[in-house]
């Protein structure tokens, strides 16, 4: 996006509604709605601009919370009306907000044709991996065995994993990031809408009610340096703290790690340098893949590529038809072609 | 010149067949355009089979074209053809029954092949026989054809493909069409050899018919004494889609298509796609969900928005609509409908979604609904549901069919500056703004479009409050808006005009129907008049909600019969809402009612035998 200029004096408080929060004690909801709201002022986006649109779910209620126009739509189609938002008003900041459930399982359909439209949206996806709104079933990314309230037995269906399905879908921007890491969130926020295209953003948040604690290692300041990695532009894949640094390396398709004893230079040791920019989406599959145990769970931008916009895209049309033909004018429309008078 | 015998006739049908490769719907609309300037009255019925292309010489594949055109006011596109051209025998097989007694049968007599003839399932020539029934005319127009083009360096498979041009301009002769139009568009049309062609075979029809001795006769039409003004032929597709052009004009905001292909109604996206320059924005979503989800969008974002579909669609579209009449935003949705259940007959005509419309969805939730009686009055429908669902705020179903969408008919063009302006005031000003609070007359709320600075709020599925519209769930609260929502798709009545019968406006029977049965309905209730009946007709436009004043005019009639293209739809609405014993007429053909078909049941509901 271009620059615009700060929204005036604009603070925290101005992105935040009357409305009383709902969300449990606990949830991990609260710090998203807070880093968002922080963010917002920093935008520069006049608050009539900002539209949140969300589907169904707990995390759909965020709109509601938002001090900017809000649209709580239907499960699973939110990225669909804001697609027809952004269609009709490309100047509009428009932002999704969703879940595990709403985008991935009833909505999917809708967000893989959204991200690959790539119109100017930002989608926030909350991975829970829970039904919470519904009081605890398993969801389309539930780790595999899961028990839950409709799996008692621990589930059977092999999971999705958010970060990978939009890569499959051709995003522009993928990114993941933590409910609790204020600093990392707020920046892949500015990331985010900053990118010209779909910015897909998941965030690990925790359901304490029914799935307390599923993203613990990299929640807790204890363990998220060694469970984590934290992905920088330019800057060689390592995690894990002095006494036990270690690298990744792709090779073939595959990641391997390398020991990094003090002293030694990771891109000296054969580490892979980041880069969110490449051509090929293979890379950013293999740091999609990475999964714990064996390996640590990247945070950050997977990708971050440029390709024109669907509304861009759609104006250049549209400026080619005013073009060649003129404003529309209806007299001329209903007349053209064969017609005939028949006499008074 | 020719020394034939030229005779005068009132009106004739004719009915193109072959198979659908063979051209017969342009054939169809190529004879239509020369007789709307010839300056006849016409209605045309183009069917044609829902498989692209099926089998060649199959029944599945055959296609068809009927025109009626009259020197007189005309409105059906007549029950049973005069002529019956067929280029195979599979189309004689499947149209041969509708074909009127001693009705003129022309075919193309190379097509009748041992091997065509089985294709078509005939066990025996049935030429023979059909010489006795009607006035058979055997041309061979394929080797016709080939003769007209034997110098061009086409092979014989393309040579063939202009063959429904001879037919086209032997029908020319017959029945005194003017050629220079379909000259001219053969020239705008194609180039080369194929232009050469087709031009040539056009006047080796022409000339075959004037000097052949099978036809000792040829006939004129005179024109008809039709309302002066500039006319135009017009398909109900394409007077949705200029309609909704309209709309955007009149209204002067930008409109938003959200739309699924589906049959038939994806020409109405296929038209308003060419008219970006008027500022209209096609979207073609991935789905029907999404097609509603992104048109319920664009409303929100000030668009006048609209979805085109047909029966399936409508029902994924439900859910959605349903946001639409708890957010209260203006939206349009036309449904094109078909004859179903599920995917039944994509391309057959069906009354059957009436019910869908207005109770399709969860818990009470009405909406206005509008159908359109002629492919004319698609045009004025859309305007008018735009017009309702921005000045009430709601979403408005328009009913359109299969049959109105590929039909056609002169259509005296709308004098742009006669159109009713109703320019759209979105709201901008902040002071004691409540999102939720209501127009006293219409209890429309304001139409707010996010980018207005002051007036940011948040809407949603959720039940709303009164006036402030945040989240409510106080049992008081929601019965205050259920009979809010309701109460203010009632108030659309005031907007509705009065039920006004053809005919008396009391008497024995009153012919109630809606949508596309107009020209049947009132061709049959015209001609039971004659038959001494003292019988009215009514057709509804609005469906919901009803005129204001129809339970009075259904009182002045001591019977009502309501034909429809359904299993008596509309009928059970009228005895629901006004405890009228109104009888049925049902027909789910997949085809539309004939002129006769309701005749009958006039008559035996007058003589006291239904
Ligand atoms: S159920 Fe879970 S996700 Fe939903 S609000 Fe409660 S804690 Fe948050």
């Amino acid at each position: 996006m271009t620059a615009q200029k700060p929204a005036a004096g604009l603070s925290k408080r101005d992105f935040t509604s009357d409305q009383d929060v709902r969300w449990c004690p606990g949830c991990g909801d609260y710090s998203i709605l807070s880093n968002v709201q922080k963010v917002m002022p920093e935008l520069g986006v006049p608050r009539e601009k900002v539209v949140f649109v969300s589907g169904i779910g707990c995390s759909s209620r965020f709109p509601y919370y938002m001090n900017t126009y809000g649209f709580h739509t239907i499960h699973g189609r939110a990225p669909a009306f804001a697609t027809g938002i952004k269609i009709a008003r490309p100047d509009l900041s428009v932002w999704v907000v969703t879940g595990d459930g709403d985008g991935l399982s009833i909505g999917g359909n809708h967000l893989l044709h959204t991200i690959r439209r790539n119109l100017d949206l930002q989608i926030l996806l909350f991975n829970n991996r829970v039904y919470g709104l519904t009081k605890g079933q398993y969801s389309p990314t539930s780790r595999l065995g899961m028990k839950s309230k409709s799996s008692p037995q621990g589930t059977i269906d092999h999971p999705v994993d958010p970060v990978r399905f939009a890569l499959g879908a051709g995003a522009t921007f993928v990114a993941r990031t933590v409910d609790v890491d204020a600093k990392h969130m707020q920046e892949t926020l500015h990331r985010a809408h900053a990118h010209k295209g779909t910015a897909f953003v998941e965030i690990l948040q925790n359901c304490p009610v029914f799935n307390d604690g599923e993203w613990a290692e990299v929640e807790d300041k204890k363990t998220r340096d060694s469970a984590s990695l934290v992905l920088r532009q330019g800057q060689p894949l390592v995690f894990g703290d002095d006494e036990n640094r270690q690298g990744i390396r792709s090779e073939h398709g595959r990641p391997r790690l390398i020991p990094l004893p003090p002293g030694v230079d990771p891109v000296e040791a054969g580490v892979t340098v980041h880069d969110e920019r490449t051509d090929s989406v293979a890379y950013s599959y293999v740091l999609a893949a990475l999964a714990r145990p064996k390996f640590p769970m990247p945070i950050g931008v997977f990708r971050a590529v440029g390709r024109p916009t669907y509304e861009d895209l759609l104006q250049d049309q549209i400026d080619e038809a005013l073009q060649q033909r003129g404003r529309g004018d209806l007299r001329a429309l209903l007349t053209s072609g064969d017609t005939w008078t028949v006499g008074g | 010149m020719s020394s034939k015998r030229i005779e005068e006739i009132a009106n004739v049908a004719i009915r193109f067949a072959g198979d659908s490769g063979d051209g017969m719907q342009l054939t169809g609309t190529k004879f239509t355009e020369a007789t709307a300037l010839a300056g006849n009255d016409l209605s045309t019925f183009p069917d044609y089979p829902a498989e692209i292309r099926a089998p060649a010489g199959s029944i599945a594949g055959v296609s068809g074209f009927q025109i009626h055109f009259a020197s007189r006011d005309i409105r059906t596109p007549a029950d049973a053809p005069d002529v019956l051209v067929a280029m195979n025998p599979a189309a004689l097989k499947a149209n041969i029954a509708d074909l009127r007694p001693q009705g003129l049968l022309i075919i193309n007599s190379d097509a009748f092949t041992d091997r065509n003839l089985k294709l078509a399932h005939y066990d025996e020539d049935p030429l023979p026989r059909l010489r006795e029934q009607f006035t058979l005319v055997e041309i061979p127009m394929t080797r016709l054809n080939r003769e007209a083009v034997k110098d061009l360096t086409f092979s014989q498979r393309e040579a063939d493909r202009s063959r429904n041009f001879f037919a086209l301009g032997l029908m020319y002769w017959l029945y005194g069409r003017p050629l220079d139009a379909t000259v001219q568009w053969i020239k705008s049309n194609f180039k080369g050899e194929t232009q050469e062609a087709n031009r040539r075979v056009l006047l080796a029809g022409y000339h075959f018919g004037e000097t052949t001795e099978l036809f000792p006769v040829s006939y004129v039409v005179p024109s008809a004494k039709i309302e002066p003004g500039r006319y135009r032929n017009i398909t109900g597709n394409q007077a949705l889609a200029w309609g909704i052009v309209a709309a955007g004009v009149q209204m002067g905001r930008p409109v938003f298509l959200g739309a699924y292909p589906i049959t038939p109604a994806s020409d109405v996206l296929h038209e308003l796609t060419r008219f970006r320059h008027f500022g209209v924005k096609t979207f073609q979503a991935e789905d029907e969900i999404a097609a509603a989800a992104a048109a319920i969008g664009a409303a929100y974002a000030g668009q006048l928005a609209l979805c085109t579909t047909s029966g399936p669609g409508m029902v994924l579209k439900q859910e959605a609509l349903n946001l639409a009449i708890m957010t209260e935003l203006p939206l349009v949705i036309i449904d094109v409908q078909r004859a179903g259940p599920s995917t039944g007959m994509p391309t057959k005509v069906e009354q059957g979604d009436l019910l869908l419309a207005m109770f399709g969805r969860n818990s009470d939730s009405p909406l206005p609904v509008i159908a359109a009686s002629t492919p004319g009055d698609c045009f004025h429908a859309v305007l008018d549901a735009f017009r309702i669902a921005v000045k009430y705020m709601t979403p408005v179903v328009v009913l359109s069919d299969a049959y109105l969408a590929n039909s056609s008919e002169p259509w005296r063009i709308p004098d742009a500056d006669s159109l009713p302006r109703t320019p759209v005031a979105l709201r901008k000003d902040p002071s004691g703004f409540e999102p939720y609070a209501r127009n006293p007359e219409t209890l429309a709320r304001d139409w707010v479009a996010p980018g207005t600075p002051g007036l940011e709020h948040r809407i949603g599925g959720l039940e709303k409050e009164d006036v402030t519209g945040g989240i409510s769930y106080s049992p008081a609260n929601h019965a205050r808006m259920q009979e809010l929502r309701v109460e203010k798709v009632a108030r659309v009545a005031q907007d509705v005009p009065p039920a006004e019968p053809t005919g008396p406006d009391r008497g024995d029977l009153l012919v109630v129907g809606w949508g596309s049965t107009q020209g049947a309905i009132l061709s049959a209730v015209e001609e039971a008049q004659g038959r001494g009946h003292t019988v009215s007709a009514l057709h509804l436009r609005w469906l919901s909600p009803l005129p204001a004043n129809l339970g009075d005019v259904l009182g002045r009639f001591r019977r009502v019969l309501v034909p429809e293209l359904n299993g008596g739809q509309l009928a059970m609405l009228l005895r629901a809402t006004y405890l009228v014993d109104a009888h049925s007429l049902s027909k789910v053909a997949g085809q539309p009612f004939k002129v006769r078909e309701i005749g009958a049941r006039i008559d035996a509901l007058l003589s006291g035998e239904a």
